[in-house]
């Protein structure tokens, strides 16, 4: 399967200023129209990779291509979802979901229009004069995704969505999240410490061991995204690939 | 203190009122009226005790109540207050106006800019823990005794916090709305207008209330220690004669004006940012 990389990171390091080394030598493909996850214990800086790629925080050394070109900050093809939501309290669902229009300069109207379609496919329809203090966890992350959708992104990068949601809604948000995706041809790049959402979501999962932050091990899990949630639950590849990582990050569980 | 005296005992309060209403619907209406009766009570209360002090008497120079009421009304009859309010009032509007406008400014420039923080970081900080009142001596002597020693005063009161106020707003901004309009593509100019200033106004507009209530110790301070004028010359001369109940009915009636103001400036500032547009994310 491969396929031709959309983004790709070679040779990144990030030295925090005090001088800790969060990354080191990473590099890393992430092909075109698949879901890649960036998964390891805390401190691994699978964040950092992530803001990085996203062109949020400078690295030190290395280059980040993306759709072949060497780039330094942020673009336009790529979108983020953050795991704090990053929603303005101040204004309600629509405008929120239509704030990176906004930032490009969109028209009022356009914008609320294409807003208003990507609320109604994140479920959120009838909430659009809401304020985000009204929506539980579950909701605000739907209207991140939402605004990430909007701006027609290619590369969609999520750190940790679902990690301040409960286990209900994030088990029916990656269900939707993969039914979206698949349609759209979205290139998804996924920050997640948990080792079944990773194999439950991905194409291909980049192990990282921490301090400093290293690729440990690339896992491609054989799963058929195109089947139920309840299959791919009960499916041997996805029950390996659970057992596999597993085995290899208890090293790094101290 | 009022106000939490009365909402903390939500007792009954009601029951002299006759009500032959149907009973559930009476609920609602009697915590509202009790509410209200908690709140005249304790102002009766009040007056009452003062009242009882003044005619003990405790001091000769400790009027009762309703002499201080009645010389307040001769001396709105008279005039002297209103026009001593309008004199008072000049360098209260002059010097909000001024820390409103600069002291905001400066404020959202030392949030906005390392450089001016560095500069003027120390100097806001010292004046915030300064006792003012020390330097209004100093004012005379450099700005004499006219309008614009009082509006210095009432600045020098006033922009501490204000200009702190409107710092801390900015520099509070979360963050992460920061690094969303960055990937989002937002220029530093739309992250300042769309984000940072929305985000901060509401520490702002705390800022310029808590300011107003600082200008009016200013204010009143400058009028005492610099040139009598204003409600500052019917406290002092009133207390110089020995007239107790104008005295204190000036006394009374700065105190009453400055709590209503800040109230009220509360009350916009509740309309104006209301919870849901101060939440965290």
């Amino acid at each position: 399967m491969q396929d031709e990389a959309i983004v790709e990171v070679k040779g990144i390091g990030k030295i925090y200023e005090g001088g800790v080394e969060a990354l080191k030598d990473v590099s890393l493909a992430f092909p075109r129209g698949k879901l890649c996850t960036l998964l390891g214990p805390s401190g691994c800086g699978k964040t950092t990779l992530l803001k990085i790629i996203a062109g949020l925080i400078p690295h030190n050394g290395g280059e980040l291509w993306v759709k072949g070109k060497q780039v330094e900050g942020p673009g336009p093809e790529r979108a983020f979802v953050f795991q704090d939501f990053a929603l303005l309290p101040w204004a309600d669902v629509l405008r929120n979901v239509a704030f990176g229009l906004e930032l490009r300069g969109v028209p009022r109207a356009e914008r609320e229009d294409i807003a208003r379609r990507y609320i109604a496919e994140v479920g959120l329809k009838g909430f659009e004069s809401s304020h985000p203090n009204r929506l539980s966890g579950g909701m605000k992350q739907r209207v991140g995704l939402a605004r990430a959708l909007a701006v027609d992104a290619d590369i969609i990068l999520m750190d940790e969505p679902f990690s301040s949601v409960d286990e209900q809604t994030r088990r029916k948000f990656q269900e939707d999240l993969l039914d979206m995706l698949r349609h759209r041809r979205k290139t998804v790049i996924f920050v997640t410490h948990s080792i079944e959402e990773a194999a439950y979501l991905s194409d291909q999962i980049a192990l990282l061991s921490p301090r400093p932050g290293t690729v440990s091990r690339i896992i491609r899990p054989n799963v058929d995204h195109a089947r139920t949630a309840d299959a791919i639950r009960r499916d041997r590849n996805y029950l390996d690939t659970v057992d596999e990582i597993w085995q290899i990050l208890k090293q790094y569980v101290a | 203190m009022r106000r939490s005296l009365s909402s903390s005992e939500p007792g009954p309060g009601c029951g002299q009122e006759p009500a032959a209403r149907p009973e559930t619907q009476v609920k609602r209406d009697n915590r509202a009226a009790s509410h209200v009766v908690w709140q005249l009570l304790s102002f009766v209360l009040f007056f009452g005790l003062w009242e009882l002090a003044g005619r003990w008497p405790i001091s000769a120079a400790f009027p009762p109540f309703s002499r201080t009421l009645l010389a307040l009304w001769q001396m709105i009859a008279d005039g002297s207050l209103g026009s001593a309010y309008l004199l008072t009032l000049q360098p209260l509007v002059i010097g909000i106006m001024l820390c409103g406008v600069a002291g905001i400014g400066f404020g959202i420039g030392m949030g906005l800019s390392r450089t001016v923080e560095w500069f003027s970081l120390p100097i806001f900080i010292i004046l915030q823990a300064a006792p003012m009142a020390a330097i209004i001596p100093l004012i005379t002597f450099y700005y004499g005794i006219g309008l614009a020693a009082k509006v210095v005063a009432v600045v020098l009161l006033a922009a501490p916090v204000i200009v702190m106020n409107s710092y801390k707003g900015i520099r509070n901004t979360h963050p992460s709305l920061i690094q969303m309009s960055r990937s989002f593509l937002g220029t530093r100019r739309q992250e300042v207008t769309k984000i940072i200033l929305p985000h901060a106004g509401a520490l702002i507009f705390t800022g310029l209330r808590l300011g107003v209530a600082m200008g009016f110790i200013g204010v009143v301070i400058a009028e005492l220690l610099i040139t009598p004028t204003g409600i500052g010359d019917l406290i002092s001369y009133h207390s110089s004669v020995a007239d107790y109940p104008k005295m204190f009915a000036a006394i009374a009636s700065i105190i009453v004006v400055a709590a209503i103001a800040i109230h009220a400036l509360e009350r916009l500032e509740r309309r104006l940012f209301p919870p849901e547009m101060r939440g965290a994310l």
